[in-house]
């Protein structure tokens, strides 16, 4: 197993109260970032290239350093903790185990960029590890280590913990800030940038909980030091959740760079497919990323094995890659049927849909119904390239990512897997029964 | 003659809800209408009726129509009845490749009621929600802030058979959450 950083420690005693957290070096990244001047901070966090780590993948010092900093405006600091990407379960597993790492990740992040009040934005479903991180914020407070002048440095911050109530789209960091502010999560038009109009009109920063835990050992152990973790660009340790027909689905952290091959068969990792059946396509990233069949996700266009990094997995671009997104990491064996899957997914952005775009709102309506005539048996040739037609008009035509999430495992699975759409349509009523699972020896034992 | 009860929070909802609002800046206590919502939930029989809406809005200085579109918007919020219990059951990605499809079957099944409904006695509501961040530990269903994991049908049917034994009233946010919220910070 590389090296970890966030949740190397889990099974420490006490690790997600104040004192076992502390124990185990906790707050000394704190201590010694209030030493540092705000702008050095975020320097260290520029050279350690750490990115994104709730999908996008943007470099997170350049994001700070976009904050405007007028004159008498508050600045806010909002942690994204509506994880709700499916196939993404990293952030609500470390928030359970550790949630100091979060509240001093924030902390120091709100140091650097000068905020004095900063929210954590946690969906309502997890309402449960709502009451774990107020608990562990209410520690911080008794120990002096939130309020007002803390540790002695002059610097004052209070932290709250927001929840939501339920919509995919509050992930999207203007739809939480809409929502945030009281509002339907509605994404807005950008610019103006969160950085220099966000929440109640002023600057706002917000990270994922993965990024902002993540400054955590970056501080500790400088960005330079961090920056040789990883390969390439990708620097760093990631929180991949594993997820699917494997044999030990859960959170993983790894050095970026692991083979992909490693990460699905190694014991230490995913260890195999289960029922010892054959790997048939695999959703690295969240849903939202191409789907992929198992050899052009096990080796790049030229041969060499692919590796779990934001460049190596979108190497071939949309043709023949796909992204790491969030680490969301679907597994699905050879009995899965394609089609059915992007069913269940088109109609989870059909309903996520906010409604305020036409191409988003309608596209994933219609979407859905082509291809339930596909999984009802109705379904004709034409209607193959009519997905693909709604799928194109709707990538890159909304205001928020939404619609482009929506599209691209559309596009991925007709691309790779023409074939299984054009046998849906071919056997018409006869899939019907098939309720999980693409089972083509099954069906036709029955038919002949 | 049916009692028509006021609508107003309890002393402790109430104390909770100030706190709550006191925490995002002067003036913008519309901040605080999704926790408000959740904890209205709570102390209202699991769902939100157009009178207790319009209590938030008296509560947060709102108009009630904001209250009114912010509670269609969001998932969590009942705008009708539910049951004492409320069974959300992840339908999306990962915990359909695991079987969640036969999971929401079975509990139809068992408790003779189709997605969406309400058990005759009023005890469960049937619900299918999007992915919960459990994609790990699929299939699994949540029931108030508990998540149920790694379901088999017999799991589910004993969790299922527990809480019909206790009977009681389940929200997201806790009953025992409102009456004793020391740990929320002001």
């Amino acid at each position: 197993m590389g090296r970890q950083l966030l949740i190397n420690d889990l099974d420490k005693e006490g690790i997600a109260t104040l004192a076992g957290y502390k124990a185990n070096g906790g707050y000394a990244a704190l201590e010694k970032a209030l030493k540092m001047k705000p702008e050095e901070v975020v320097t260290e966090v520029q050279k350690s290239g750490l990115r994104g780590r709730g999908g996008a993948g943007f470099p997170t010092g350049m994001k700070w350093s976009f904050i405007a900093k007028p004159p008498g405006v508050p600045r806010y600091l909002v942690c994204n903790a509506d994880e709700s990407e499916p196939g993404t379960f990293k952030d609500r597993y470390l928030m359970q185990r550790k949630p100091h790492i979060l509240i001093e990740g924030m902390i120091i992040s709100s140091f650097a960029l000068g905020a004095n009040t900063s929210y954590i934005y946690i969906r309502g479903e997890m309402m449960y590890v709502f009451h774990i991180l107020e608990k562990a914020i209410q520690e911080a407070y008794d120990a002096g280590l939130l309020g007002k002048n803390i540790l002695g440095s002059g610097y004052d911050l209070d932290l709250y913990v927001h929840c939501g109530a339920g919509a995919y789209i509050c992930g999207e960091e203007t739809g939480l800030i809409e929502s945030l502010e009281g509002k339907r999560g509605n994404p807005r038009i950008k610019p103006p940038f969160p950085a220099v109009k966000g929440v109640w009109q002023c600057p706002t920063v917000v990270n994922n909980v993965e990024t902002l835990a993540a400054v955590v050992p970056i501080i500790n152990m400088t960005g330079d030091e961090y920056a040789k973790i990883g390969i390439g660009k990708s620097t760093g340790t990631k929180l991949i959740s594993a997820s699917g027909h494997i044999n030990k689905p859960g959170v993983y952290e790894i050095e970026l760079g692991v083979p992909v091959e490693e990460f699905i068969y190694s014991e230490q990792y995913c260890g195999g497919i289960r029922n010892g059946k054959k790997l048939k396509a695999v959703v690295a990233g969240g849903s939202s990323v191409p789907i992929l069949p198992a050899e052009k996700l096990l080796k790049t266009p030229k041969g060499e094995p692919r590796l779990m990094s934001y460049e190596s997995l979108s190497e071939g671009g949309f043709a023949e890659g796909t992204m790491l997104g969030s680490g969301g990491f679907i597994v699905m064996d050879e009995d899965t049927s394609v089609v059915k899957n992007l069913w269940n997914f088109t109609r989870f952005y059909h309903h996520e849909s906010c409604g305020q775009c036409s191409p988003c709102r309608e596209g994933t309506g219609w979407m859905e119904k082509i291809l339930h005539k596909f999984l009802d048996g109705h379904a004709t040739m034409a209607d193959i390239d009519l997905l693909w037609d709604i799928q194109s008009k709707i990538d890159g035509r909304t205001i928020c990512p939404l619609g482009d999430a929506a599209s691209w495992p559309v596009a991925s699975a007709i691309r790779h897997f023409r074939s299984e759409f054009e046998e849906y349509v071919k056997k018409g009523e006869n899939m019907r029964d098939i309720q999980h699972y693409y089972r083509v020896n099954q069906l036709e034992a029955t038919n002949s | 003659m049916a009692e028509i009860k006021p609508i107003k929070f309890s002393d402790e909802a109430l104390q909770l809800c100030h706190k709550i609002m006191k925490r995002y800046p002067e003036g913008k206590q519309k901040s605080a209408i999704l926790p408000v919502l959740h904890i209205a939930q709570a102390e209202f029989g699991g769902w939100l009726s157009a009178p207790v809406m319009d209590y938030v809005a008296s509560l947060l200085k709102i108009q009630p129509v904001e209250v009114y579109e912010v509670a269609s918007f969001y998932t969590m919020y009942n705008l009708k009845p539910v049951g004492k219990c409320v069974i959300e059951v992840c339908r999306t990605g990962p915990c359909w490749l695991m079987g969640a499809e036969d999971l929401v079957k079975f509990i139809e099944k068992k408790l003779n009621i189709k997605e969406g409904e309400t058990t005759a006695d009023g005890m469960f509501t049937l619900k299918t929600v999007e992915c919960l961040a459990s994609c790990g530990t699929a299939p699994m269903m949540q029931i108030g802030e508990t998540y149920h994991e790694n379901l088999t049908f017999e799991k589910c049917s004993d969790i299922l058979d527990n809480y019909k034994a206790k009977g009681e009233h389940v929200s997201h946010w806790r009953k025992e959450r409102i009456t004793n919220h020391s740990d929320i910070k002001q």
